[in-house]
C-alpha cells in the first residue's frame, strides 16, 4: 500500500487522490463509536513538535493550542490507557450561560480561567479550595445588538494568558486585558465595528509582545484583518488587512510568495471585480501559531463573500489561503491560497500546527494544516511549499492538489452557479473539519483529527449588500456524507498521509481534541458525551455523559495537589448545535445556513447549557 | 373572516362573484397613500399595571394580512434585503425562527412590523430608515406566512428563485399564541 501510494505521488495529486477517493468508497466495515484500525501506527523517526514553539510542559494551560505550535498535547502521564477508566468527577460549575461552548479552560498557578460565550463573563476558580469556589468575575458587558451580527452562534474560542494578565475578546468587537489576580481591567481596546457586521470570536495569540486579533463576520460582507495590539498597553501596533492594495495587506519587499499564482502587485484588488474587496470578507476567527525562531506568525484566511461565486469573478485575494507575517511589524513574508476563488465557503482559518519531519532523509520545519477543502497540508513553514496534500475524508468537491503549482484541482462537475441548484457537494459548506482543532503527539508521531462527513446541495443567489446584514448569496441544505455518519474521530499519520485509525461519529464532531503523554485522546460529541481513546489503538477505553451537547476543547493539568486533571465545558451550540441554542425550527432545511438539516435530530438528543466538568484519577 | 368581507365594501361586487376570494386580490394602486412612518409600536405586551386596556389591531393589518400580492412582495423583499441570512425560510439561525409558535415580541401583524420598523435590543436591526412603510407592512405579511397563518390561497407556492425550502402553501399554521388574541 506503502508503495502505490508513492507512486501514484510520483504519477501526480490527482491520481493519488483517485486512488485514495476510491478507497474511500470501500473502506473497512464500519460501527459507529468504535475504531477501524485502517494501518499500524508508524514506528521509528516521526514527526515532532517545532521545539522553540513547545517548551517543556509545566502543568498549565496558557493558551488553547497549549504552546505555540498549537500541539494541544499535554506531556502530563499520570492517566494512562490502564486507569482512566477510573476517572472521577472532581468538581462542576455552571457558567451561566446557554450558548455554544467553544473554549477551553485556561489553567495558571493553582486558578482556573472560563470565558464564555456572549456575554463573555470571565470566571476565575481557585484551584487550591475544594470545590474550586470562584475567586472573581469580569463582565465585559458587550452590546446586545452585536448578538445580531454574529453567524454562526454568539461563541468565543478561548482566553490567553501571559505576565499575569488574561486576554480575551469580546463579541462586539473589544480586545480586553485583565489582572489574573485580582480581576481587574488592565487595558480594552475597540477593534471591531458591528455596524459593518464585525465581531470577534477567536481566542487572542499573544506572542512577541503582541496581542493578535481578527475580526469574523465572512457572512456579513466584512473586510477581513488581523490586528497586532501591544500587550503591555493594548495601543494598535499594526493591522493587516486580508483584501485590498499591498500596502494594506502589509505586502512589500519581504514577500515572497511559493508559488506563482500567489506572487504579483496588488492582487488583492486586482483579482477582484471592481470595489468588492472591500466587502469581500477574508476574516481572521481562527488560529493563528507562532514560531519563536523565525519570529513568523502563521494564520488561516476566511472565506470571501458573498457565498455565491458569480459575484467575485477572480481569485478573491487573499481569502481562504495561509499568511506568514512577521509577529512585530506585520509584514507578509508568504501566502498560499488554499482554493482560489472559493466555491463553497471553505475559510481556512483551521488551526496550524507546528512540527519538524524526517523529509527525504532531512529534517524540515513544517507546518500541518487538517484544511476546511479536505486535504492535509504539509508545508514548509519557511517558504509555504506544500509537499503533500492528501484527503482524510470524503471529498468530491476537488479532485486534489497539484504539487507542481500548488494549485487545487477543481471539479468542475460541482461549479456553483445562479439559478442552479447543484447536489452532493461534499465536503459541506463547514468542510470535511471546521473550526475544531486537531491535538498532536510527539509520542505517537500522529495528528488526531475531530471532523464531519458531510456533503451537500447549494443553490446560488444574487446577494444584495447591506451593511449590517448577511451577504451571503446561497441556499444551502447539508446531510450526511457517504457512510452515513455524520461526523469522523481520525488518527492520520502525516508523514505518510494516511489514516491509522479511524472512529465514526453519528453526529458532525464539532469539539476539538486532546492528547496526552499518557497515550489517551479525548474528545466530545454534540450528544454529551466524553470520550477517551487509545491513542494508539483508537479502542475507546472510558466515557461520560455531560448534561450537554460538547463542543469545547478539553485540557489536561496539573493540580496544586499534583494530580493530574481533565478539564472540558460542555454546552452545545455553535453553527452545528445553534438548531439548540438558538431554538431553531429544524423544518427548514436551510435554516443555519443549511446546516439545520444535518442535524435534525439535535433537539432530541441534548438541551443548552454551560457546565464545566473536571475529572482527576481517585488517590 | 366574514367580517372582514362585509366590512370591505369596495368588494362586494367581486366578493359574491368569486365566493371567499374575499381581498386577497386587491391591490392598493388606487388606495390613498399611506404615511411614510410607522407609528411608535403596537405594544407585544400581555401585561398592563391597573388593569387591561383594550388593543384595537392597527387599521392597516387589514390592507396587508391575507393579501396576496402584498405577501408575494414581502416574499421578494424577505429575500432581498438579507432577513433570510438570518431567519432563513423561517427556520431561524442568526435570528429567531419565524415558521414556530413561538414570537417574542408577538405574532399580530402590525406587531411583526413594528419589531421589523424599530428593531429589537437583541440584534434585530432597526428598517424604519431603510423600507418603506408599505413595504415593512408587505414583509409583515410575508413573515406571517411563515408560520402558516394566512389562508393557503393568498400565499405563493413557489419562490422568486430556485429554493431548497418547502413551497409556502405547504406551511402547517401554527396554533395561535398569547398575544394574537385580538384578531381571533
Amino acid at each position: 500500500m506503502q508503495r502505490v501510494e508513492y507512486l501514484f505521488t510520483a504519477l501526480g495529486a490527482s491520481a493519488a487522490c483517485a486512488a485514495l477517493s476510491a478507497c474511500n468508497r470501500s473502506p473497512p466495515k464500519q460501527q459507529l463509536g468504535s475504531a477501524t484500525v485502517y494501518q499500524a501506527a508508524p514506528v521509528g523517526d516521526h514527526a515532532v513538535a517545532a521545539p522553540a514553539a513547545s517548551p517543556a510542559d509545566d502543568g498549565n494551560w496558557v493558551m488553547p493550542g497549549k504552546d505555540y505550535a498549537a500541539t494541544r498535547f499535554s506531556a502530563l502521564n499520570q492517566v494512562t490507557p490502564a486507569n482512566v477508566s477510573k476517572l472521577a468527577l472532581s468538581f462542576t460549575f455552571s457558567t451561566a450561560t446557554t450558548h455554544g461552548y467553544e473554549a477551553p479552560p485556561l489553567v495558571v498557578k493553582g486558578t482556573m480561567y472560563l470565558i464564555t460565550p456572549f456575554p463573555n463573563y470571565l470566571y476565575a476558580l481557585d484551584l487550591t479550595k475544594p470545590g474550586a469556589p470562584t475567586k472573581w468575575v469580569f463582565k465585559p458587558k458587550p452590546l446586545a445588538a452585536s448578538q445580531g451580527v454574529a453567524c454562526c452562534d454568539t461563541v468565543n474560542r478561548g482566553a490567553a494568558y501571559d505576565q499575569g494578565r488574561i486576554f480575551f475578546n469580546t463579541l462586539d468587537g473589544q480586545t480586553i486585558a485583565v489582572d489574573a489576580n485580582s480581576g481587574q481591567q488592565v487595558w480594552r481596546t475597540q477593534l471591531g465595528d458591528i455596524q459593518k457586521g464585525e465581531t470577534i470570536t477567536m481566542a487572542p495569540l499573544v506572542a512577541g509582545g503582541k496581542v493578535l486579533v481578527g475580526n469574523s463576520g465572512g457572512e456579513m460582507g466584512v473586510r477581513g484583518w488581523i490586528a497586532a495590539l501591544d500587550e503591555g498597553s493594548g495601543k494598535l501596533a499594526w493591522r493587516a488587512y486580508n483584501t485590498g492594495p499591498d500596502k494594506d495587506v502589509l505586502i512589500g519587499p519581504r514577500f515572497k510568495p511559493f508559488y506563482k499564482s500567489d506572487q504579483g502587485k496588488d492582487l488583492g484588488v486586482k483579482t477582484w471585480p471592481p470595489e468588492a474587496w472591500k466587502i469581500g470578507g477574508g476574516t481572521v476567527w481562527g488560529w493563528p501559531s507562532f514560531d519563536p525562531e523565525t519570529h513568523l506568525i502563521y494564520y488561516g484566511v476566511g472565506n470571501p463573500g458573498p457565498w455565491n461565486p458569480d459575484q467575485r469573478p477572480g481569485d478573491n485575494k487573499w481569502t481562504t489561503g495561509v499568511f506568514a507575517r512577521d509577529v512585530s511589524t506585520g509584514e507578509a513574508v508568504w501566502f498560499y491560497q488554499t482554493t482560489p476563488h472559493d466555491l463553497f465557503d471553505h475559510d481556512d482559518i483551521n488551526e496550524i500546527i507546528l512540527a519538524d519531519i524526517p523529509w527525504k532523509g532531512q529534517r524540515r520545519p513544517v507546518l500541518f494544516r487538517p484544511a476546511r477543502a479536505g486535504f492535509f497540508y504539509v508545508q514548509d513553514r519557511r517558504t509555504g511549499q506544500v509537499l503533500s496534500a492528501a484527503p482524510y475524508g470524503y471529498v468530491n468537491g476537488y479532485k486534489g492538489v497539484d504539487l507542481k503549482t500548488g494549485l487545487i484541482i477543481p471539479n468542475h462537475d460541482k461549479d456553483t452557479k445562479v439559478g442552479r441548484v447543484v447536489r452532493d457537494i461534499c465536503p459541506a459548506a463547514p468542510g470535511l473539519k471546521d473550526w475544531n482543532p486537531s491535538a498532536f503527539s510527539p509520542v505517537t508521531g500522529l495528528v488526531y483529527i475531530p471532523h464531519n462527513n458531510l456533503c451537500m446541495d447549494f443553490g446560488a443567489m444574487q446577494a444584495n449588500y447591506i451593511s449590517g446584514t448577511p451577504y451571503v448569496g446561497a441556499d444551502v441544505k447539508m446531510y450526511a456524507g457517504p457512510g452515513g455518519n455524520r461526523g469522523a474521530f481520525t488518527a492520520w499519520d502525516p508523514i505518510r498521509q494516511r489514516k491509522v485509525w479511524e472512529i465514526p461519529e453519528d453526529l458532525p464532531l464539532w469539539s476539538p481534541a486532546l492528547v496526552t503523554a499518557g497515550g489517551v485522546v479525548f474528545y466530545g460529541t454534540m450528544d454529551g458525551w466524553f470520550k477517551a481513546i487509545d491513542a494508539r489503538t483508537g479502542k475507546q477505553l472510558w466515557r461520560f455523559k455531560a448534561g450537554s451537547g460538547i463542543i469545547g476543547q478539553p485540557i489536561s493539568y496539573r493540580g496544586p495537589d499534583g494530580r493530574q486533571y481533565i478539564a472540558f465545558v460542555a454546552g452545545v451550540g455553535g453553527w452545528a448545535g445553534a438548531v439548540v441554542s438558538a431554538k431553531m425550527d429544524t423544518r427548514d432545511p436551510t435554516g443555519a445556513l443549511g446546516f439545520a438539516n444535518a442535524v435534525k435530530d439535535l433537539p432530541m438528543k441534548t438541551t443548552a447549557g454551560g457546565m464545566l466538568y473536571v475529572f482527576t484519577l481517585p488517590r | 373572516m366574514s367580517s372582514r368581507c362585509r366590512a370591505s365594501f369596495a368588494f362586494i361586487a367581486v366578493a359574491a362573484l368569486v365566493a371567499g376570494a374575499c381581498n386577497r386580490e386587491e391591490r392598493h394602486s388606487r388606495a390613498k397613500p399611506i404615511g411614510e412612518t410607522v407609528p411608535a409600536g403596537e405594544s407585544p405586551d400581555t401585561i398592563w399595571p391597573g388593569g387591561t386596556v383594550p388593543q384595537t389591531l392597527d387599521p392597516r393589518a387589514k390592507l396587508y394580512d391575507n393579501n396576496a400580492p402584498a405577501i408575494s412582495q414581502g416574499q421578494q423583499l424577505f429575500t432581498q434585503m438579507n432577513c433570510v441570512g438570518c431567519h432563513s425560510h423561517g427556520g431561524g439561525g442568526m435570528g429567531p425562527a419565524l415558521m414556530d409558535d413561538e414570537w417574542r415580541y408577538g405574532g399580530r401583524i402590525d406587531q411583526i412590523a413594528t419589531s421589523i420598523a424599530e428593531g429589537r435590543p437583541n440584534g434585530m436591526p432597526s428598517w424604519r430608515s431603510k423600507l418603506t412603510t408599505d413595504q415593512i407592512w408587505q414583509l409583515a405579511a410575508y413573515v406571517r406566512s411563515l408560520s402558516g397563518q394566512p389562508s393557503k390561497d393568498a400565499v405563493s407556492s413557489r419562490a422568486e428563485a430556485m429554493s431548497n425550502a418547502t413551497p409556502q402553501t405547504l406551511a402547517p399554521r401554527e396554533p395561535a399564541h398569547t398575544s394574537d388574541t385580538a384578531e381571533q
